[in-house]
Formats: C-alpha cells, structure tokens, sequence
C-alpha cells in the first residue's frame, strides 16, 4: 500500500516536471500543445475513491497553473476530468469489474480499451481547457482545429509514455 | 432544511465538483484584473526557482547568439560616443544640459521563462519591485519590442508578451507615421496584425513599423518589425498589415525593461480632462 502510495508521489513528480521543464518547450506550432501530465489522473489505480480522484486532480491543475500563469484554468479543466472520470470508468467497466489493486494501462487492460478511455479523457480536458482559455466563439472553428490536433498529440505522447511507468511496474 | 441537508449529503461528489469549478472560475476572473493573485503564477518563489535553474542551464546554449548580438550593439554604441567625433571648440558651442530631459530609463533584465504556443503569451524575468519594476512598464531587447510588464513580487516579474490576446500597442508606419493597434491573432508566433490602417496610406512590402508615442508605455520609434502583406477584408475601409515581427521569440534572453519617468504625470493629467469632459 505504502509502497503504491510513493510510487504515485513519485509519478505525479516526474510527470510534472517533465510537463514543465521538457514538454512546455516542444513547440510544434500554435495548434498543437501537448498535455501528458494529464496521464497521472488517467493512471490512478481504480479502487481510488471518486472524491479523491477529483481532490487529486483539482491539485494537479493547481499545481500546473502555477507554472504556466494560467490561475484556474487547468485547475478547473482537471476537476472535470476527475469528476467524469468515475462515469467513464462505469462506462468502460468489464462484464466481471475491475480486478483490485490493478492500474489503468494498456499492461493491465489491452490497448483497444485504454485508447477507447485516455481518448475521451483527453478530448474532454482539451475541449473544456482550450475553450476556457479564449473565451468566446468568434474563434470557433479555430479553437475546434486546435482542440482536435492538440487532443491527437497528447494522446499519442501519453500513449508512448505510460510504457516507461508500465515497464518498471513489470520489472517489480 | 433537513431535506435540504440530505439532498446535498447524497449528491456531496457532483457539489464538490461544482464548488471546485467555482474556485477555478474565481481564480480566473480575480487573475485576468490587471494586479490579479499574483501567489498563483510563475513569479512565486518555487516555480520561479525551478524556472530560474532551467534558464541558467540554457543559456549556455544561446551564449554564441547573445555574444553576436552584444558585439553587434557594442559596435553601434562605439559609433555614438565622444571618441568617434571630433571636439568642437568650447567657445563656439556650449552644450547645455537643461535642454534635455531624461524621459526613459532603461534597466536590464533577463527572462526565466517565457511561452510562445498559448493563446495568451507570458514571460518571467529576474527583476521585480527591489530593482525598481512596477507594472506598465515596457519590455523591448535590441531587435524589437517584447511586452509588458503585469505583475511584480520582489525578485521576479511577470509580463504580457505582445503574443497575447489582450495586448494592443500602438505602433505606427516609419515613412509616413500613419498608426493603428497592433493585435495578435494566435496563429503564428513570428507574426501579428497591424489594423486600422486607412487605405489612402501607401503601404509596401518590406516597410518598417516601429512603436508610436500613443501609448505612454513604449518610447517612440522602436523597431516592431516589417510589412509582410497586407489586405483591405469586404466592407470595410481599413487595411489588415501582417507584420514580421523583428524580435524572435523563440530566442529570447536579455531583454531592457523601459521606465517613462512622466507616466504618471501624463496620466493624471489625461484622466483629469477625461473626468471633466465627461461631466
């Protein structure tokens, strides 16, 4: 348990500063900005309470604001994922549940039902935070474009990522 | 009220979600006033520290640019000072100091961190209030002009690049003074849009815009950039002027904040007509 416990510490770390220091400095054009820190909500183990997951990502994007001046914005993009995430997850559920103790990845779950999941996760997030951020609909179909682009590259990043967490977990 | 009390006990997840929402929409709206929570952005102590390791760490990757660029001024200022131009007898001309008031100050700063790819652009840079930064100020490097200034703690400050959806300066055409706003329309970070331009002005590719004195925060006659092209959009009487913006915002590392030491003075004054015209 305690053992878990630091392993998730240690990977809100990592994926933290890999957001701040490495990914903010990626620039592949305005309208794709990547989003990986959003794979700690994505991988928290499934017996999380709900509550929990949403205090934990209200944090999160906290946490990320105060890096990137954005006060409220990510907090508030991540408070929804963390709310929605319990329906998701209902969604997705297997016939016989959820094992305990396991963790969302495509170690654990096969790749086809992590995609169908982190996809809608991410989608969801970039939605809500792109639009957020621009705060009005004159852009509108700009804003779609960048949502959907940016929505593509983060998925594709946090899909290569998750590895480097899953492999360790193997290792174990 | 008992009821009431039950209702929010069964439903507490989806009203901790809204009262989470809340404080998000709180925070943002107090941010986006001009002097806003300035413990939630990236001039409080820890994020600047780590910001701070990171740019120390990279500018030794820029070192060979910067030098470039510092040989490039030192050159222009070598040209300027007494030593390149010959004494001119005292007797004939005495230059009198109260001719000249000093209207701006420039202070030297370097930028910590810096974003290119949001819809609102901020950087961070190593002075605050202790150096004397108060917000308003301007932010140019050589090549052009960068932002300005939002918030300051006491070490650090935070600025508005003029990558940012809510900043407009007042710049104008160099051969004929023509101005207008110049507004950043997000898609690329090179560019931005010069409006407002009346179409009786004559306008070229490769013209050279620099700031107006309109706006009270940047000095007239800095270099903004050149006209890259420029359309008159159905229906109205203005010109469109993509501009090439000189400074690369990709690159940059020292930057000179600009104090208008009669800001305050001018201000005061325009406000005071205003108040009195609007009576």
């Amino acid at each position: 348990m305690i053992v878990n416990l630091i392993k998730i510490i240690i990977r809100f770390i990592i994926l933290i500063l890999l957001q701040v220091l490495i990914v903010q400095n990626i620039r592949l054009g305005s309208y794709i900005i990547l989003f990986p820190y959003i794979l700690f909500i994505l991988l928290l183990p499934f017996e999380t309470p709900k509550l929990l997951v949403l205090i934990i990502a209200f944090i999160t994007g906290l946490t990320i604001d105060m890096f990137y001046d954005t006060a409220g914005m990510h907090a508030a993009a991540c408070s929804l994922i963390g709310y929605l995430r319990y329906y998701i997850l209902k969604l997705l559920s297997p016939r016989e549940g959820y094992d305990q103790g396991m963790i969302p990845n495509v170690d654990s779950m096969g790749p086809i039902w992590f995609i169908t999941y982190s996809a809608l996760i991410i989608f969801v997030h970039n939605l809500f935070f792109f639009y957020l951020e621009i705060f009005r609909f004159n852009e509108f179909f700009k804003t779609l474009l960048r949502v959907i682009l940016s929505s593509f590259g983060t998925f594709c990043f946090v899909y290569i990522v998750q590895f480097l967490f899953y492999k360790t977990d193997r290792n174990k | 009220m008992k009821n009431i009390l039950i209702f929010l006990y069964k439903n507490n997840f989806f009203f901790i979600f809204l009262l989470l929402e809340c404080i998000c929409c709180v925070l943002l709206i107090k941010n986006n006033g001009y002097q806003g929570s300035s413990l939630l952005n990236s001039s409080n102590e820890i994020s600047s520290k780590i910001y701070e390791l990171q740019t120390n760490a990279k500018e030794y990757l820029l070192l060979k640019d910067e030098n470039e660029r510092l040989a490039r001024m030192n050159t222009y200022l070598i040209n300027r000072i007494k030593l390149g131009y010959a004494a001119i007898p005292l007797k004939t001309y005495v230059k009198n100091d109260t001719l000249y008031k000093q209207e701006y100050e420039f202070m030297s700063g370097k930028v910590i961190n810096n974003t290119i790819n949001k819809r609102s652009n901020y950087l961070t840079l190593n002075i605050g209030s202790a150096q004397g930064i108060t917000h308003d100020m301007a932010i140019i490097t050589t090549d052009g002009i960068v932002g300005i200034v939002k918030d300051v703690s006491e070490n650090f400050s935070s600025a508005m690049s003029i990558l940012h959806k809510d900043v407009r300066v007042n710049c104008q055409l160099k051969k004929d003074g023509i101005f207008g706003p110049l507004i950043w329309d997000g898609s690329d970070y090179r560019f931005s849009n010069l409006t407002d331009i009346p179409t009786h002005a004559k306008i070229k590719k490769g013209d050279t815009v620099i700031t107006s004195s309109l706006s009270g925060i940047f000095p007239e006659g800095i270099l903004v950039g050149f006209v890259e092209s420029f359309e008159q959009k159905a229906n109205e009487s203005f010109y469109s002027v993509k501009v090439r913006l000189s400074a690369d915002f990709k690159k940059i590392n020292h930057v000179s904040v600009i104090k208008n030491n009669y800001k305050a003075e001018r201000d005061s004054l325009e406000l005071k007509s205003q108040i009195q015209s609007d009576r």
